[in-house]
């Protein structure tokens, strides 16, 4: 105990780094099976099914599949760089959710903020930072395959990433200058309160900055190398692009950072535009810190029904667990003292959850782009707009403030 | 000794290791890469120094923009692995006593300069932590005109290189 009183800032932060690791490597197998559910009921399919109840299981297989399978090194790639790639890729994407606030930083842990890993005041300038040494991943990966596939989508890939990277950083500084801060929880502090004509919406950037959240969201799923703009890997020309010679963990790897990236993306358009961790509704309405127990109540209701009209025992046994757990979990949710902690986190991963749910749609819904057309929709449209609404925005804020 | 003492020595051996692979490497992605972690060695002392903003910006232009685009432009021409001739007689005669020299002069000067004093009594100890809006302005307000002059001058650069770009018609 006396070292946690001596060192207080080097304990929480690694029990923070701890916990939030076990919290996202969770996350990111979930989201596969998520992605796999939603996109295969978008086409009328079931999606995974068999691996426990409703797949629940099937990220676990998939893992444990990937820790077993043959890891080739193909003989004529440059063995340091091939494996350098996957780690730098899956380091930078994980690195990058620890400036994440999840919560308010009243909320502490041995006296530091308990809901975000780091404080920084330049934290948005330094997530930049980190996201934009990303490309190095895709763009080493392939480079040190040696092979004509992996290298096409290696450079298609370099080639996007730096492009969308300019609209991506010039998108968000209009609400930089709005908030007057770099630093996250100050971002999000300034969208507090409600509009003063319209006293119902709240003061959230994604009212003036509509045109920058647009810009943001659609250089994003670019950054992130989503469909519609997946063109460095793109099945039907490049087999699996920048990843194809990856085998076993190592593809594991590239495969994790990409849905870290999705998650950081979705985490930075929530706190830039939605509020983070603020509730849409007043603070004095108290019945919203019971939500969080309530909704898991509800959930669980539902999933006890699941469970007692399942054909297959094995299934009902595990849907028990789940629902004990929904139940369990939202009964502690209720106490007041939890309600209160959770209620910042629990609007925060709404939030971002709403919005992995919509890069799932538009993945079940939208065809990939042409290479020049992905490169001209960058440089000519999306550069353009995000640049009138930085300069639109500067002369909004001297016009009122002088 | 202290964290940030400790820091300062792991990084400079880092960056003063990343000099010496860039030059030796003999593949131009692996000169490329040490490039990169002299950069980010580099920005971890900024860090030191207190100037965060500066470290930052170190990272997403020269480690995140620069640097990518030399690997992209490695990739595009697949260059092959340079060849070495024989090292030039003028650089083993006259080079390695100038570059000593040089070394003893820099030595010599920071001995004298209180930077080393300032790294060791850690972040913001000497000087004030250099924050974004002091820097903002003094760039805008004291050295506005320095700031557009390079500014004209960078764009001139960009022009200059789309012209000679361009192809004939």
């Amino acid at each position: 105990m006396e070292f946690i009183s001596h060192h207080p800032v080097l304990v929480a932060s690694l029990v923070k780094i701890v916990v939030l690791l076990f919290i996202v490597m969770t996350a990111l197998a979930y989201l596969t099976w998520f992605e796999r559910k939603v996109v295969a009921h978008i086409q009328s399919r079931w999606g995974p099914y068999y691996v426990g109840a409703h797949g629940l299981l099937q990220p676990l297989a998939d893992g444990i599949k990937f820790l077993f399978k043959e890891d080739v090194t193909p003989p004529m790639a440059d063995r340091f760089v091939y494996l350098l790639a996957p780690f730098l890729a899956f380091a930078l994407a994980l690195t990058a959710i620890a400036l994440i606030p999840f919560g308010p930083p009243s909320v502490t842990i041995f006296g530091q903020p308990a809901l975000m890993v780091s404080n920084l005041d330049i934290g948005l300038l330094f997530l930049f930072a980190i996201t934009s040494m990303g490309v190095y991943g895709v763009a080493l990966a392939g480079w040190a395959s040696n092979s004509k596939y992996p290298l096409l989508g290696g450079l298609r890939s370099s080639a996007q990433m730096i492009s969308y990277e300019v609209a991506i950083t010039i998108s968000v500084v209009g609400v930089l200058l709005l908030a007057g801060t770099l630093n996250f929880n100050g971002i999000i502090e300034s969208q507090r309160g409600y509009w003063r004509y319209l006293p119902f919406i709240p003061r959230w950037n994604v009212v003036p900055q509509i045109v920058g959240f647009l810009c943001y969201l659609t250089a994003a799923f670019a950054e992130t190398n989503r469909v519609p703009f997946d063109l460095p890997e793109a099945e039907t020309e490049l087999v699996a692009g920048f990843h194809t010679e990856y085998s076993a963990f190592k593809f594991a790897m590239f495969f994790m950072a990409e849905y870290a990236n999705m998650i950081t993306v979705s985490c930075l358009a929530t706190i830039l535009f939605f509020g983070g961790w603020l509730s849409p509704f007043p603070d004095s309405w108290k019945w919203q810190l019971y939500l969080p127990g309530a909704g898991l109540l509800a959930a669980g209701a539902y999933l006890a029904y699941d469970t007692v009209t399942n054909m297959r025992r094995l299934h009902r046994l595990q849907l028990a667990v789940v629902t004990l757990l929904a139940l369990g979990i939202g009964a502690v949710c209720l106490h007041p003292a939890v309600a209160l902690v959770i209620q910042g986190p629990f609007w925060f991963v709404t939030k971002v959850l709403a919005f992995l749910f919509f890069y799932v749609w538009t993945r079940g819904t939208l065809p990939r782009f042409r290479y020049d057309q992905l490169m001209s929709f960058g440089w000519k449209l999306l550069l353009p707009v995000s640049l009138a609404n930085l300069v639109f925005t500067a002369l909004w804020i001297v016009v009122r403030h002088g | 000794m202290s964290v940030p003492v400790i820091m300062f020595f792991a990084c400079a051996a880092l960056a003063v290791l990343g000099a010496v692979l860039l030059i030796l490497a003999r593949e131009p992605i692996h000169s490329a890469l040490a490039l990169v972690l002299v950069m980010m060695s580099l920005a971890v002392l900024y860090v030191l120094l207190g100037a965060e903003f500066v470290a930052a910006v170190q990272i997403i232009v020269y480690a995140g923009a620069i640097m990518v685009l030399f690997v992209f432009v490695i990739m595009l021409l697949n260059a092959g692995v340079e060849e070495r001739t024989d090292f030039s007689k003028f650089a083993k005669y006259a080079g390695l006593p100038f570059a000593f020299f040089l070394l003893l002069l820099m030595a010599h000067w920071l001995w004298r300069a209180p930077a080393g004093a300032v790294i060791a009594s850690g972040p913001g100890a000497a000087t004030q932590a250099i924050s974004t809006r002091g820097l903002s302005t003094q760039l805008f307000r004291e050295y506005l005109f320095p700031f557009e002059a390079t500014s004209i001058l960078i764009l001139i650069a960009i022009l200059g290189a789309l012209v000679l770009a361009r192809k004939n018609e």
